[in-house]
């Protein structure tokens, strides 16, 4: 079975640490960390990932840049993505979501919320 | 004379046609003659059945309720065990999902533990106890006071959500700050309350060995966030409990390198 990898790019450890935590149970799922957008834009254009959990705060690069940016790229414009952010207004979410996220998800985060949102878009990828 | 030669073949041929045909017909009759005859093998055994006496019949059919009676009781046993195991499956999903959210609790509760005592930069722990209650708590408004040694006040050291000056001062007298920090209780207030800077929400005294060091008031939660969970309340006491220990090790921490540093100078300076 092939491995599936997953890029969180988040600037706060904490919530690095907790993703991974709750991602960990997938099996044959390797993750990989991005403490900013401008190091999530580097590791998904230099490797492949099945898939994309983006804040939207960050430093250097925020969540919104990095998604349009990997929208505009062809090679990377058919990875799922899901935004989790502390944003909860609608318009946040219309924006991201516009942008070509295909998840929105407001913190403090279900882990079991982000297991299923997470399953179901690699299944749908592995379908397409 | 050959002309009826060629007769005599056709006739010949014509009769060897005819005793093959024949041939097959009577394997057909014999085929045939062999069903019916397991016909009406099974016609005089069923004729036999049928002639028991009413005796016989009575028994037999005594047999078959008896049978019949058994196989209702074992009916009703497999029922009575698939209710039990459907019950015991509904209990099973329902543990099982306690047991999912405990785990996520849990998670929760070791990262921001984790996490808290990952450094001895007093920077980075109350940029730790930010980040926690940001993303693990879900509040927007909120303020992390620290006990100031010399002057006894509880001053703001770091906030989110609004300015510095904005916070109100911990003196005033009577105030759920004060008496959160006094009484060394957790207090929390009304989720629901609108964001208000003279009012918190929630109010956790940071205490180590029984003497408060500080405080974290919330005022305003998220806009997605309605209302406290279990978890919340675990989190509140984890950090009373360990961010309180992380920001006293970070401080000691950074008062024993200053004094390291003043003793290397000394030593540097009367061994030159």
């Amino acid at each position: 079975m092939d491995r599936k990898r997953i890029l969180i790019v988040e600037d706060s450890p904490t919530m690095r640490q907790l993703l991974v935590f709750a991602l960990r149970r997938l099996k044959n799922v390797d993750i990989v960390e991005a403490q900013d957008g401008m190091d999530g834009l580097r590791k998904i254009s230099s490797d492949h990932f099945d898939l994309a959990l983006i804040d939207i705060n960050m430093p250097v690069m925020d969540g919104l840049k990095l998604i349009s940016l990997i929208r505009g790229e062809d090679s990377l414009s058919d990875i799922p993505i899901v935004v989790i952010t502390t944003e909860g207004a609608k318009e946040d979410r219309e924006r991201a979501l516009s942008l070509g996220a295909n998840e929105y998800l407001t913190k403090p985060i279900q882990a079991n919320h982000v297991l299923t949102i997470v399953k179901g878009l690699m299944k749908d990828e592995a379908k397409a | 004379m050959s002309g009826d030669r060629k007769d005599l073949f056709r006739y010949g041929e014509e009769f060897l046609q005819l005793f093959s045909r024949g041939a097959e017909f009577t394997k057909e009759l014999l085929t045939e003659n062999e069903r019916l005859r397991a016909n009406l093998a099974a016609l005089e055994q069923e004729q036999a059945e049928a002639s028991k006496t009413p005796e016989e019949w009575d028994k037999y059919r005594e047999e078959l309720q008896a049978r019949l009676r058994d196989l209702e009781q074992e009916c009703e046993s497999v029922r009575t065990r698939l209710r039990q195991v459907e019950e015991e499956n509904q209990q099973f999903a329902v543990r099982y999902l306690e047991i999912e959210e405990e785990n996520n609790n849990l998670a929760n509760l070791y990262v921001a533990s984790y996490q808290l005592h990952s450094t001895l930069d007093l920077d980075e722990v109350l940029k730790i106890i930010v980040e926690i209650v940001i993303n693990l708590v879900g509040a927007e408004i909120f303020a992390v006071y620290l006990l100031d040694g010399d002057s006894g006040q509880l001053d703001v050291a770091v906030c989110e959500g609004a300015e510095m000056a904005d916070f109100p001062s911990c003196s005033r007298p009577g105030s759920m700050i004060a008496k959160s920090f006094e009484t060394g209780e957790p207090i929390c207030g009304d989720p629901t309350q609108r964001p208000n800077l003279e009012e918190p929400i929630v109010c956790i005294p940071l205490i180590v060995q029984n003497r408060p060091i500080g405080l974290i008031g919330i005022f305003g939660l998220l806009q997605q966030k309605d209302g406290f969970s279990a978890l919340d309340h675990e989190l509140f006491s984890v950090m009373g409990g360990h961010a309180s220990t992380a920001l006293f090790a970070a401080r000691l921490y950074s008062q024993s390198e200053r004094k390291l540093n003043t003793i290397q100078g000394f030593i540097d300076l009367l061994t030159k």
